[in-house]
C-alpha cells in the first residue's frame, strides 16, 4: 500500500467515524480539534486503525502527534514495519 | 408535603408504531406487532416469535458522542423521552434552570454485554470494544446517557425489577413528587429486542409457538394460549406537581392516585395469587378508592397458562361483582418486559383521552375460572376517567397503578 493510498484511507475512516467534512481535514490541521475528540474518542481511534490496518495500537501511543500529518507518517510508519 | 401528582407528557416507541397517533391507531383497531425473526429460526431457538421494531436512525438528532454509549433500548428511550418532553411543553431551558430528574425501568442490556464479549475473546483486546460499550452495557444505560444527553440535574437512576421495571418507576416519581422532593420526573421502561437478550428466556419454554400465525400468538387469557411473545421499545411518562403543572399551563393526562406494591415470597418464576392480590388491595387504599371507582384494569396477563390465570383470580378476589373492563395489550405488543409498565400507562392513557378500551384480541374463551370476567373481547366506545394497571416480575415482585383523568 503506497503512502497516498495509506492516507486516502485514514482520511476515509476519519470522515466516517468522526462525522466531520473531508475539507477539515488537511495535513497542517490539528487532528484534536478538528475531530472534536475527548479522551474516549481516542479509545475509538484504536478500534478503527485496528479494523482498517489490522494492527493493534494504544491510545496512548497518540501522545506526540498533534496534526493530521503527524497521525499520517505515525501510520505509515506502522504499516511499513509491519 | 403531600403533593397532588400529575402526567403531563407521555410518548412511545413501540410495536404498534413510532409515535403516540400511531400507536393509539393500532391500540383502537387491535394492530398486532407480532412477527417472525428468521435468525432465531437459524441459531437454536425454541420460537422465533418476537415483537417488531424499526432501528432508529439518531444521525439527524444526535451528534456521535451522544449516540455511541447508546444499546437499542436506549435509542427507543431518546425518541420516546423526546416525543414526552415535547408533549409536556418542556425545552431545553427549562431543563437547565430546574433539577428534573430521571428514573427509567431497565433490567438488561444482553446484546452489548455479549458483544462486547466476543471481540475480546476474538481479538484479545479490550480496548477494541470502543469506547461506548461500557455504557451500553450496564444496567443504567437509559438513564445515564438520557441524563447526560438532556442535562438532567435531579435524581438519577435505573429501576431493575424484572417485568415490573417500568411500573416501579413511574410508582417511585410518583413518591418523589408527592413527597416535595422533586417537581419533575421523566419515568419509563426501555427493553431491547433482539435475540441476545431473549436466549435464555425462551430456553425456559415460554414463548409461544403459534408460529403459523403470528398475530395470533401472544393471547392472554385464552384457553388455547400457549406462551409469551418477547417485544419491546420504550415508553416515557413525564411526572410533575399539580402546582408545577398548573403553574406553567402544562396539559394534564391525568393524576396517579395509588402506587401499590408486594413480594410474593414464594417462586422465582411461578407468580401466585396472594401477591397480585395485596398490590391491588394497597393502591386501592393509597388511592382512597373501592373497587367499583375503577373503570379499566390493563392487565400484566402474558398469555402463559398459569401467570394469566392467577393475575384474574387476584382480580376476581378484590373487585368481585365490580366487573371493570379488563384487557391485556399484551395480546397486541407481546411482553414489552422492562418496559410494559410505563407502556401500558400510556396506552392506558391514549384510550382514556380517546374514548376507547383496547381489546384483548385473540380472547375466543377465556378458562372456565374466569369467564364471568369483563373483558374487553372488542375494542369499547367508552368514556372512563379511572384506571389500574398491573404489573408483576421473576422473583414475584408485583407493583399496581391507578391513574385518574384530571
Amino acid at each position: 500500500m503506497s503512502k497516498e493510498e495509506i492516507i486516502e484511507k485514514v482520511n476515509e475512516f476519519l470522515v466516517e467515524e468522526f462525522e466531520v467534512d473531508a475539507d477539515a481535514i488537511t495535513p497542517d490541521a490539528d487532528l484534536k480539534n478538528t475531530l472534536d475528540l475527548d479522551s474516549l474518542d481516542y479509545v475509538d481511534l484504536v478500534v478503527e486503525i485496528e479494523s482498517n490496518f489490522g494492527f493493534k495500537v494504544k491510545p496512548e501511543d497518540f501522545t506526540g502527534i498533534i496534526t493530521f500529518q503527524n497521525f499520517y507518517d505515525y501510520i505509515i510508519n506502522k504499516v511499513e514495519s509491519k | 408535603m403531600n403533593n397532588r401528582v400529575v402526567i403531563t407528557g407521555i410518548g412511545i416507541y413501540s410495536t404498534l408504531g413510532v409515535n403516540l397517533e400511531e400507536v393509539r391507531n393500532s391500540l383502537y383497531t387491535g394492530k398486532s406487532g407480532i412477527g417472525i425473526d428468521p435468525e432465531r429460526e437459524v441459531i437454536g431457538f425454541r420460537s422465533p416469535l418476537t415483537g417488531v421494531i424499526p432501528k432508529p436512525n439518531l444521525k439527524e438528532y444526535l451528534k456521535r458522542r451522544d449516540r455511541v454509549g447508546l444499546p437499542d433500548q436506549g435509542e427507543y428511550a431518546y425518541l420516546s423521552t423526546l416525543e414526552a418532553l415535547k408533549e409536556a411543553g418542556i425545552d431545553e431551558d427549562m431543563l437547565l434552570k430546574e433539577d428534573v430528574g430521571i428514573i427509567f425501568g431497565n433490567d438488561s442490556s444482553a446484546k452489548s454485554v455479549i458483544e462486547a464479549s466476543d471481540t475480546i475473546r476474538l481479538k484479545k483486546d479490550t480496548t477494541l470494544t470502543g469506547s461506548g460499550s461500557i455504557f451500553q452495557s450496564m444496567n443504567s444505560t437509559v438513564t445515564m446517557n438520557l441524563s447526560t444527553i438532556f442535562k438532567l440535574r435531579g435524581i438519577n437512576f435505573t429501576v431493575s425489577a424484572a417485568c415490573a421495571s417500568g411500573s416501579h418507576s413511574i410508582g417511585l416519581g410518583y413518591l418523589l413528587v408527592k413527597q416535595g422532593l422533586q417537581n419533575k420526573v421523566i419515568c419509563g421502561g426501555a427493553q431491547e429486542v433482539n435475540y441476545q437478550s431473549m436466549g435464555s428466556f425462551d430456553g425456559l419454554s415460554t414463548f409461544s409457538m403459534r408460529t403459523d400465525a403470528p398475530e395470533k400468538a401472544s393471547r392472554p387469557f385464552d384457553k388455547d394460549r400457549d406462551g409469551l411473545v418477547p417485544s419491546g421499545g420504550a415508553a416515557t411518562v413525564i411526572i410533575e406537581s399539580l402546582e408545577s403543572a398548573q403553574k406553567r399551563g402544562a396539559t394534564i393526562f391525568g393524576e396517579i392516585l395509588g402506587y401499590g406494591f408486594s413480594s410474593n415470597g414464594e417462586h422465582i418464576s411461578r407468580p401466585n395469587i396472594e401477591g397480585p392480590a395485596k398490590s391491588l388491595e394497597m393502591v386501592l387504599n393509597q388511592a382512597q378508592l373501592t373497587p367499583k371507582d375503577i373503570h379499566y384494569i390493563n392487565a400484566h396477563a402474558t398469555s402463559t397458562p398459569i401467570g394469566d390465570l392467577n393475575e384474574a383470580k387476584a382480580i376476581q378476589r378484590i373487585f368481585g361483582n365490580s366487573r371493570p373492563y379488563l384487557s391485556s395489550t399484551k395480546s397486541m405488543t407481546g411482553h414489552e418486559m422492562w418496559m410494559a409498565g410505563s407502556s401500558e400507562i400510556v396506552y392506558s392513557l391514549l384510550m382514556m383521552k380517546n374514548g376507547f378500551i383496547a381489546p384483548n384480541i385473540n380472547l375466543n374463551t377465556p378458562d372456565d375460572e374466569i369467564k364471568d370476567i369483563n373483558f374487553a373481547y372488542e375494542t369499547v366506545e367508552t368514556e372512563f376517567d379511572t384506571f389500574l394497571s398491573n404489573s408483576f416480575g421473576f422473583g414475584g415482585t408485583n407493583s399496581s397503578i391507578i391513574i385518574r383523568k384530571f
